[in-house]
């Protein structure tokens, strides 16, 4: 008890003194990509940097490339791993910049160093099943434009990007049709349980040894190269010059051999990040690193917190904006039905898309999620003040008005009285809603219970998946059964007695 | 008459979307008298006592409560010397009976001791027993539930009730028996009541005046005796004949 005490303290502290920025900024952040290489890629440069003394935070798992990307250009992250064939096509899109010089060039008219390749390409590579591929005489992409018949499950960014599908579909005149986007570590399980035929991968992927899978060659090279890169904010030299020199440090040093064992050391056998890349700096770099293990209580302590912290703020937000919206719709029907009209609109944008809109203007981390929650938690409570304040019988409104009540008397003496009940549902609708919502954040960097889940599903550990899942459920529940006393808190027992 | 009237309507005309509810009522309520408003569903009826408290604006004519103009500017302060009781209440079901009568006391600033021995004072006018204080308006009796609300229309000691089909949802029993203690109130309070029903019994038991109303217009004003035995229309007599009990005449002499 004494030490769960003490370990939520110190995870509320954490937390608080991170939103705030009260705390001393660290010197240096390192983000890294939602997929297994790039946190064993972050986690390098987290403990490379660390090693010459600097403080370091390591924000993991943020999500794709534009949301790493823009975190950088806004110095919320100060250098990531990256992939030259990524920069060419994704962050300079005019794919005019092939060469890791004029790679170089160009980011650095945008304030960004690009570091000598790393040693080796990750490239995107097309794969199916060893014994389906060899029944139906598959070696090639070409050859997949025979077989229109083929399933097709694409991790989300390549669906999307100009070097992913579209071009690829382009470029070979392939004819199929099911194309499903899903997550890069679920295409995996799909491609195993036989429901799709052909997925994208990284050639450094574990898994392709691991399932015994074809790897179809790439016959009109339709793939850029995809060197492995540090790229760091060009501030960053003068501010910490060892850091840099010490990322140098991992320029040619990991061959595409090393990076597949690591990969499959985290995938296969679940050793951690961190412990991956201390292992590998002591051993190939002789860089000694104070890596520590973080204790599964404490991890579970700080998401607690960072869970609550999101939905407390983003909640109590909502309350205070929407209870006067809820009134002010009710008394006013036209600007009512413009505000309902509002905020049942923010409610139809798909959560995640929500978040990554907010980056843009917030950066990543709690910020845009609260906000993002906040505007989701709008809708239910506005809609029940409206509707508890609309249902309230008009003798009842009549009879308050004949006895001489002023109209903010008897809005608070009379109406938000009875209609209390409806908004205290609004209010457990949105925290319920925003519980499980909260969980989306970890995509852009907050913690939560969302970050087990995340990383579980990367690592195709169902244990780590719990750890988020089960506490976000229960959080979910216990926010119910608050409502419940609230409900005997704040609703007269006159209305909620029933006539005998 | 000598006296100047407690309310006056001239002129008073009010029309919803379609329908002409008030045209061009003239109507003088005089201090002390139960004035009752009697006719056919939508003759405007209840539409006159809501123009008075300001829940409805006419839109001509011009009405007046002890000398001053019930404007939207003025009935808000007028309000509070008119007592206004609707059929089944109106009360506020989140408050307990007691809660409900001293509300707008307490928001006046009255000190405890004062509402306390007032609202003691109406719980013996209006027979209610102690016990029914504490509860809510769904714990209460029909019968409860309308002392209770003639308790709130009185607690600020107004001039005027207004009172609109008060025992429209009672069954007929205990309709009686409010009707006598109703009455007995209103003399011993020497009250100006102005009274809706659509019950010529009702209407006959309470009025000192009894003014019958159809679309809007004032068809007669009188006694029941001028209104049963003068008719000045054949509406009136129509009216008379159809709504008069068999019974009334028995419980007449009976009193």
């Amino acid at each position: 008890m004494n030490g769960i005490t003490r370990h939520s303290l110190r995870a509320l502290a954490l937390v608080l003194f991170a939103q705030t920025a009260l705390a001393q900024e660290p010197i240096v952040t390192v983000g890294s990509k939602k997929f297994t290489e790039s946190v064993i890629l972050g986690e390098l440069l987290t403990q490379l940097a660390a090693s010459t003394g600097a403080q370091v935070e390591h924000r993991s798992e943020l999500g794709g490339t534009r949301i790493l990307w823009s975190a950088l250009k806004r110095g919320e992250i100060d250098a990531y791993p990256e992939y030259t064939g990524t920069i060419s096509k994704e962050i300079l899109t005019t794919g005019e910049a092939a060469t890791i010089d004029e790679i170089r060039d160009a980011l650095k008219a945008r304030g960004m160093v690009v570091s000598e390749p790393l040693g080796f390409n990750n490239t995107y590579i097309l794969g199916m099943k060893k014994d389906l591929a060899d029944e139906r005489g598959i070696r090639t992409i070409s050859d997949l434009a025979r077989h229109p018949d083929l399933r097709f499950g694409f991790s989300s960014e390549f669906m999307d990007r100009e070097d992913g599908w579209p071009g690829l579909r382009r470029d070979y005149d392939l004819p199929q049709r099911d194309i499903r986007g899903m997550d890069h570590d679920l295409a995996y399980r799909g491609l195993a349980a036989g429901s799709i035929d052909v997925v994208d991968f990284y050639s450094t992927d574990a898994e392709i040894e691991y399932y015994g899978l074809r790897a179809l060659e790439d016959d009109r090279a339709h793939f850029p190269r995809y060197d492995s890169v540090i790229v760091y904010r060009d501030d960053l030299e003068g501010r910490a010059p060892e850091v840099v020199a010490a990322f140098s440090a991992l320029e040619h040093a990991i061959t595409a051999a090393d990076m597949t064992a690591m990969n499959a050391a985290a995938k296969i056998e679940s050793v951690s990040e961190a412990r991956i890349a201390s292992e590998f700096l002591e051993r190939h770099l002789g860089v000694q690193s104070n890596r520590r293990d973080v204790g599964a209580w404490e991890r579970f302590w700080v998401n607690t917190a960072e869970h609550l912290f999101l939905v407390a703020v983003s909640l109590a937000g909502a309350i205070l904006v929407s209870i006067p919206l809820g009134v002010i719709a009710a008394r006013f029907s036209r600007v009512g039905q413009a505000i309902l009209g509002t905020v049942g609109i923010i409610q139809t944008i798909p959560a995640l898309a929500l978040l990554v809109f907010m980056i843009p203007l917030l950066g990543i981390g709690a910020a845009p999620a609260i906000v993002a929650l906040f505007l989701y938690s709008l809708l239910p409570i506005v809609r029940n003040t409206y509707a508890g304040l609309h249902d309230i019988p008009r003798p009842i409104v009549e009879s308050a008005i004949a006895l001489g009540l002023s109209p903010s008397r008897r809005l608070r003496l009379v109406e938000l009285p009875l209609a209390a009940r409806s908004i205290l549902a609004g209010i457990k609708t949105s925290a319920v809603i925003n519980v499980g919502t909260a969980t989306l954040g970890a995509l852009i960097g907050t913690g939560g219970y969302g970050q087990p889940i995340l990383t579980g599903i990367r690592l195709d550990d169902l244990g780590l998946i719990m750890q988020g899942a089960v506490p976000a459920a229960g959080l979910a529940l216990l926010c119910q059964a608050a409502f419940e006393i609230a409900e005997r808190r704040f609703v007269s027992k006159g209305l909620r007695i029933k006539a005998s | 008459m000598p006296c100047s009237p407690v309310i006056e309507l001239e002129q008073i005309s009010k029309a919803f979307e379609t329908t002409r509810a008030l045209e061009r009522v003239d109507l003088r309520v005089e201090p002390g008298q139960t004035t009752v408003l009697i006719g056919p569903s939508g003759c405007g009826k209840s539409t006159l006592l809501r123009v008075l408290v300001g829940l409805i604006e006419p839109d001509g004519g011009t009405a007046t409560f002890e000398g001053s103009a019930i404007t939207p500017r003025s009935v808000h302060a007028l309000r509070r010397r008119m007592g206004y009781v609707i059929q089944e209440g109106g009360l506020f079901p989140h408050l307990t009976a007691t809660e409900n009568v001293v509300l707008m006391a307490r928001e006046l600033g009255w000190p405890e001791p004062k509402w306390r021995s007032r609202l003691g004072a109406l719980a013996e006018l209006t027979r209610l027993p102690t016990d029914a204080l504490d509860r809510y308006p769904v714990e209460l009796s029909g019968g409860q539930r309308q002392r209770v609300s003639l308790m709130r229309a009185l607690m600020l000691d107004p001039d005027v009730l207004l009172m609109d089909e008060p025992l429209g949802a009672l069954d007929s029993m205990i309709r009686f028996e409010l009707q006598v203690e109703l009455r007995a109130i209103f003399r011993r309070l020497g009250k100006t009541v102005l009274l809706v029903t659509h019950d010529l019994d009702e209407a006959g038991f309470f009025g000192d005046v009894i003014v019958l109303l159809r679309k809007g217009r004032i068809e007669q004003r009188g006694t029941l005796e001028e209104l049963v035995h003068d008719p000045r229309n054949e509406f009136v007599r129509a009216f008379v004949n159809a709504q008069r009990s068999a019974l009334a005449p028995l419980r007449e002499k009976s009193r």
